[in-house]
């Protein structure tokens, strides 16, 4: 019963502050878009047409089912990150899905149907080589897995292992493929460089070798990039040097021969440094390669070859040039070839893709033209469903991944269905800008800013924009009253790029992603140097991609930062965003310069940048063009300023002995501060260096310059104040020590003032290690670290205050506050590990903060900050009561009512980014991560807006049966005085 | 501002802070140059620099220096020499532009064991605006930053008062020696999380007003009300024994 009282007054607490979701609120304010990241594998459900199932295995360790109408997910499962969960293959066979996992560590079957786990088998060590379906008489009963050293052979029903084998000489061989044409054997394909190929047959039954053959072959070099097994087993190679094909009958019993087949005795020739490519296809595991394959002569040119059915000659069939991508499909007897080649070549927007099924003798050829995305990048690879339709001819629906990591699926005869952009799987950095005013708002706008000539033109300009708002206003209630009368469903509210303007409480805005997606480690692909670097305007209500910006030539390793130059408030001006581009090994930047509305790059001459960037800041200078100054420092210390026009390079110069900034180098340790001088160089004013032997810089961080504090200070209980130390230069730094040894390890905090070096406060958290998360706001230091003594996850608040009386109240200086703040510190422990933090930003800073901290779980919790105040009261007196203060509790509550994303998790959550919008009551807040999730968070509920459910009749008609009342005993009562008065 | 002195660097005492820790703290006017210099401690000296410049070039001259004493207990104190003429000039006149008066200080080690392993290169700088040290009559307050093993890692000044009002310092006298405060900040400790006290106080909660309501039984509680309906069934029972044992024949004879 007594624990009850202190719970009963955090209860309270508890009732003032919690949130959640109405039942019939979700989806209204919030959206969340799900991805998979770049397909490496994806393969079609069974071949019929109405089959909607579409898999695909990604460089994010998922496994995926596509809704392959809408292009939506069916199902997903997200593996391990990193190389343990990495997908090797995937095998696709009616019902079963196999893929192996982690480079052979796993051999996984999933049922395709519903997306359950058939089973799971833990592999033997070895690196994955290759894998394969084996199958006799048309059914398929068991999967091969070659590794470096053994090959091993499991039933397809559960998994169970029927034998494994040790391969012959696997330290000099390598063995590359697996095959099985339909027989009792299995065919290993190993080689040695340039000297000779190993054919070894296993028995289906007990993996026994029936036998083995080596050949001579000193012009092969790589069996799995080079070679493929085409027709009824005859293994078809090409090699660049000597210019031809070679093949060989895999299962002749004699001792075989390769026989060369010369290019030029079939016309043909390969492109300058180019390695040509063979594609084959087997459209069913039981039975034998198809005798055509393609092979490709140059990056645009492929050509349909077939095969003999003596394995003798070799024809071509058709030629393509110019082609990108090709692809073969089957379904049931027939099998579909696809080409994929641009419409014309001056313009190569239009690519068609054309296909013709080879059944017999009949050739049909079809195409498919479609538009490719400008702002897109090339295509990538092509997958192709084919199927029978009811008249038996075939039709097919092509998928095709572009350079940018979009999927497209079309169907005939070229419409578009759906488009993924998978990119967005991998956001690194992000900003909301506001949208731009309606052209009514505009002009009204624009009558300000313009100076007119004379009183009358002003009237008549005035009077010209009141006439045009109020056709816009009747405009808007016509639009009002009849959509009234349509049901509420048959509303859509389309968004396009024309019909973008700012909402009346700017709750909608712009968000500008930046997505890169950098490692594509899987052995399975060849190309590997492909570098996914995009911009995404989306539209922050519905989650619509309204335009997208493929950079290209951009250096893999790059750093980004996304700069808001100019805002939409500036009418005419277009808004202007850049982004600051660094490649992390050089040092050495580039900008790009865009419209954060429509995507479009702006034409304005860039700086040339020949140095290393060090540090950029954006300064509150203004040129008459209404943009920030970017200045960019280079590592010779130099100052670059964008845009560097006259007028901005004069209040640069008047400026430059109060422009201070500071560079961190957490390698060497040291942390120093520079003073901009007239000829925009820097010189170096002070240096904090914290040995690298001891500690190692992890993060520094400043405030975020668009916060607003609205309160200077706290009224404690007995009416005094108590005021924050409120300084914009304050960086927060943390370290973590070199010593890893758990009684020794620790994480310090250091606040330091950016333009003196002054250490405003240095504290060490023993026993501690990071990972650590960290907000810097107000007057606040808000830090996460895992205590490696206690084995749990705490949080650490500091405040900053300068006491009861200010310093000075009016201005605030870093070069004049000698006096160091009160600093206040209280830990706690937080029952969850985090993965990110932010805070809530407000327009004013009226609105109480509250921590968003993004759990593994997916779930972002919403924790007030006043759990986090040090001073909540170990004893709770008049005063802390007076206060409204929490009594300390170590141990911080997680309640599900805090969930702002209910049941909307969001996978592998990376960031978190918050934005004020027009209501100080509303945060938007956007996480994003695998998943990307948009909704709208009101720490102090919405003081500011009426509900939803808010009973305008019953307050009017209140107000008029009050108003009624009042008229008529007001005449009641005169007739009754002039009664009393007659009397 | 007015309360200058030492007396600012205690920070108002809320139990829930750690306090910085200031090791030691000396007062010296620049007169006493020769004393302090004992020769018994097993301490070392390093050279304090400034530095100011008309033409903001660094050009750092020695003007003091800071004798640290390792051990349990570190302990630093700084004599320093008395500015000559030209200096008071100079410093006047980069005052008038508005130029920046820098101080150093080598990186060195204040744990006397650590300090004898290897002198680290470099130095640790900070500034101040010039006009404010000279119109604060050169009292300033020099804070010296060590991490948790002991190494300096940075150095701050200010002057108080801090400001530059573009009061005129007349009288040269006032700019002859430093008024210099001294500080050394270590790390303070960040708390860790209260279970202890928190958990005594539940105890002592639980003590006070739990006790007496959890013994109370059920029938304590309640005995008002079951002592009458217990004697109320009793006397009703007594009443109708009779034709309750003969209900009870019956049902036996029904078997």
């Amino acid at each position: 019963m007594a624990k009850l009282v202190p719970l009963l007054a955090v209860f309270f607490y508890l009732v003032c502050v919690s949130e959640a979701v109405f039942e019939d609120q979700v989806g209204k304010f919030d959206w969340r878009r799900q991805y998979v990241g770049k397909v490496l594998f994806a393969s079609f459900d069974s071949p019929s047409q109405s089959s909607k199932k579409l898999f695909v295995a990604t460089d994010k360790n998922i496994f995926a089912s596509l809704n392959s109408r809408t292009g939506d997910l069916f199902w997903r499962h997200v593996d391990k990150m990193g190389p343990e969960g990495a997908v090797d293959t995937l095998l696709v066979n009616a019902q079963d899905a196999l893929m192996v996992i982690g480079d052979g560590r796993l051999l996984r079957s999933w049922d395709t149907n519903v997306g359950g786990l058939n089973w799971e088998v833990v592999l033997d060590t070895g690196s994955f080589q290759a894998a394969c379906f084996v199958g006799i008489q048309d059914t398929v009963k068991h999967v091969a897995v070659l590794k470096k050293t053994a090959i091993s052979l499991h039933y397809l029903s559960n998994g169970h292992q029927k034998w494994v084998e040790n391969l012959p000489d696997s330290d000099t061989v390598k063995y590359q493929a697996v095959y099985s044409g339909g027989g009792e054997e299995v065919f290993v394909l190993g080689m040695v460089p340039h000297s000779h190929l190993t054919i070894t047959v296993y028995s289906l039954e007990d993996g026994e070798i029936i036998r083995q053959r080596s050949v001579e072959a000193p012009w092969l070099s790589s069996v799995e990039s080079s070679c493929v097994v085409v027709g009824r087993g005859v293994l078809m190679c090409v090699d660049n040097y000597t210019q031809a094909l070679y093949t060989l009958a895999i299962q002749a019993e004699d001792s075989p021969q390769f026989r060369q087949v010369l290019l030029q005795s079939l016309d043909l020739e390969v492109s300058q440094d180019f390695q040509p490519v063979l594609v084959s296809t087997q459209p069913h595991p039981a039975r034998s390669p198809l005798p055509e394959f393609f092979l490709q002569l140059g990056p645009d040119h492929h050509i349909l070859l077939q095969l003999s059915e003596d394995g003798s000659t070799i024809a071509p069939l058709r030629d393509f040039q110019p082609a990108f991508l090709v692809s073969f499909a089957t379904t049931g007897e027939k099998t579909v070839a696809a080409v994929m080649a641009p419409k014309n070549t001056t313009d190569d927007l239009h690519c068609r893709s054309r296909c013709f099924a080879d059944s017999g003798r009949r050739l049909l050829d079809t195409t498919v033209i479609f538009p490719l995305d400008a702002n897109g990048g090339k295509p990538q690879k092509l997958y192709v469903h084919a199927f029978l339709k009811k008249d038996d001819s075939v039709g097919y629906r092509v998928l095709v991944q572009t350079e940018d990591h979009a999927l497209t699926f079309i169907q005939q005869p070229g419409r578009v269905v759906w488009t993924r952009e998978e990119a967005l799987a991998d956001v690194v950095t992000m900003e909301m800008v506001d949208l731009p005013l309606t052209g009514t708002q505009a002009e009204l706008e624009g009558e300000f800013g313009k100076k007119a000539d004379g009183l009358l033109p002003m009237v008549m300009k005035r009077l010209s924009s009141q006439v045009i708002l109020l056709q816009a206003w009747m405009a808007h209630l016509w639009k009002l009253f009849y959509e009234a009368r349509k049901p509420r469903s048959q509303i859509k509210n389309e968004v396009t790029i024309e019909t973008l303007s700012r909402d009346e409480f700017n709750l909608q805005k712009m968000m500008v992603m930046v997505t890169a997606s950098g490692k594509v480690r899987s052995p399975g692909v060849s190309r590997c140097s492909d570098e996914d670097k995009s911009l995404f305007g989306i539209d922050s209500k519905s989650g619509t991609i309204l335009w997208k910006h493929y950079l290209e030539n951009v250096q893999p390793n790059a750093a980004f930062k996304l700069i808001v130059q100019r805002t939409t408030a500036h009418f005419p001006h277009p808004p202007q965003c850049t982004l600051l581009i660094k490649d992390k090994d050089t040092g050495l930047a580039t900008l790009h310069v865009f419209n954060p509305i429509f995507g479009r790059k702006s034409q304005i001459s860039l700086p040339a940048l020949p140095r290393p960037i060090l540090q950029s800041l954006l300064l509150p200078v203004i040129d008459q063009d209404y943009a920030k100054c970017l200045l960019l420092v280079d590592d010779q210390y130099k100052v670059t300023a964008f845009p560097s026009t006259k007028n901005v390079m004069q209040q640069l110069q008047e400026m430059a002995s109060s422009i201070f900034f500071y560079l961190v180098d957490s390698e060497q340790g040291t942390l120093s501060g520079f003073r901009l001088r007239k000829d925009l160089s820097s010189e170096l004013i002070w240096e904090v260096v914290l040995p690298t032997e001891v500690q190692k810089i992890v993060a520094v961080k400043g405030k975020r310059p668009s916060e607003h504090v609205h309160s200077q200070g706290r009224v404690m209980g007995d009416r005094s104040v108590l005021y924050k130390y409120l300084n914009p230069n304050l960086l927060a730094v943390v370290t973590e020590s070199t010593d890893t040894h758990p009684e020794r390890a620790f994480v310090g905090m250091f606040l330091v003032d950016g333009v003196t070096g002054r250490i405003i406060h240095e504290a060490v958290q023993r026993k501690a290690r990071g990972p650590i998360h960290f907000v810097h706001s107000e007057n606040w230091v808000v830090y996460e670290y895992w205590n490696t003594k206690s084995r749990r996850n705490e949080f650490s608040v500091l405040e900053l205050f300068e006491g009861t009386e200010l310093y000075n109240s009016t201005v605030f200086s870093s070069l004049d506050r000698p006096h160091l703040p009160q600093v206040l510190q209280q830990s706690y422990i937080f029952p969850s590990p985090i993965t990110t933090m932010e805070a809530t930003l407000t327009e004013k800073g009226i609105t109480s903060r509250h921590l968003l901290v993004g759990l593994p779980s997916g779930a972002i919790l919403s924790l007030p900050k006043m759990f986090l105040d040090p001073r909540r009261p170990e004893v709770v007196n008049e005063h802390s009561r007076e206060e409204n203060l929490i009594p300390y509790a170590p141990e911080m509550p997680i309640r599900t009512e805090w969930f702002i994303n209910y049941n909307q998790t969001i996978s592998r959550l990376k960031g978190i980014y918050t934005a004020p919008s027009g209501l100080e009551s509303t945060c938007l807040v956007v996480a994003y991560g695998l998943d990307i999730y948009q909704t709208r968070v009101y720490p102090s509920k919405q003081f500011d807006v009426l509900k939803d459910d808010y009973d305008y009749v019953l307050i009017s008609s209140v107000l008029f049966a009050l108003f009624f009342a009042t008229m008529i005993s007001k005449r009641l009562a005169e007739v009754k005085l002039l009664n009393r008065a007659w009397r | 501002m007015a309360s200058g002195g030492p007396s600012f660097l205690l920070l108002s005492m809320v139990p829930t802070i750690l306090l910085l820790c200031i090791d030691f703290a000396c007062c010296n006017t620049g007169r006493r140059t020769s004393d302090g210099l004992d020769t018994d401690f097993t301490g070392f000296s390093v050279p304090l620099e400034h530095s100011f410049e008309v033409d903001d070039v660094s050009q750092f001259r020695v003007r003091g220096a800071l004798q640290l004493r390792g051990g349990r207990e570190t302990s630093v104190s700084l004599s320093q020499n008395q500015l000559s003429e030209e200096d008071r000039s100079t410093l006047k006149e980069v005052a008038a532009v508005d130029g920046l008066y820098r101080i150093r200080v080598p990186r060195v080690s204040l744990s006397a064991d650590r300090q004898s392993d290897r002198p680290m290169d470099g130095f640790l700088t900070a500034f101040v605006r010039a006009c404010s040290l000279v119109e604060s009559h050169l009292s300033d307050v020099i804070t010296l930053h060590t991490d948790v093993s002991g190494f300096l890692i940075g150095v701050s000044i200010v002057t108080i008062p801090g400001a530059c009002r573009g009061t005129e310092v007349e009288d040269e006298v006032d700019l002859e020696a430093f008024n210099t405060t001294l500080n050394v900040i270590a790390p303070t400790n960040a708390p860790q999380p209260e279970t202890a006290l928190f958990i005594e106080r539940m105890d002592m909660e639980n003590e006070k007003r739990g006790k007496p309501q959890e013994q109370k039984s059920f029938f304590a509680k309640y005995w008002m009300y079951i002592v009458p309906l217990v004697l109320f069934l009793m006397m009703s029972g007594a009443q109708d024994q009779s034709g309750g044992g003969a209900g009870g024949g019956g049902a036996n004879g029904g078997r």
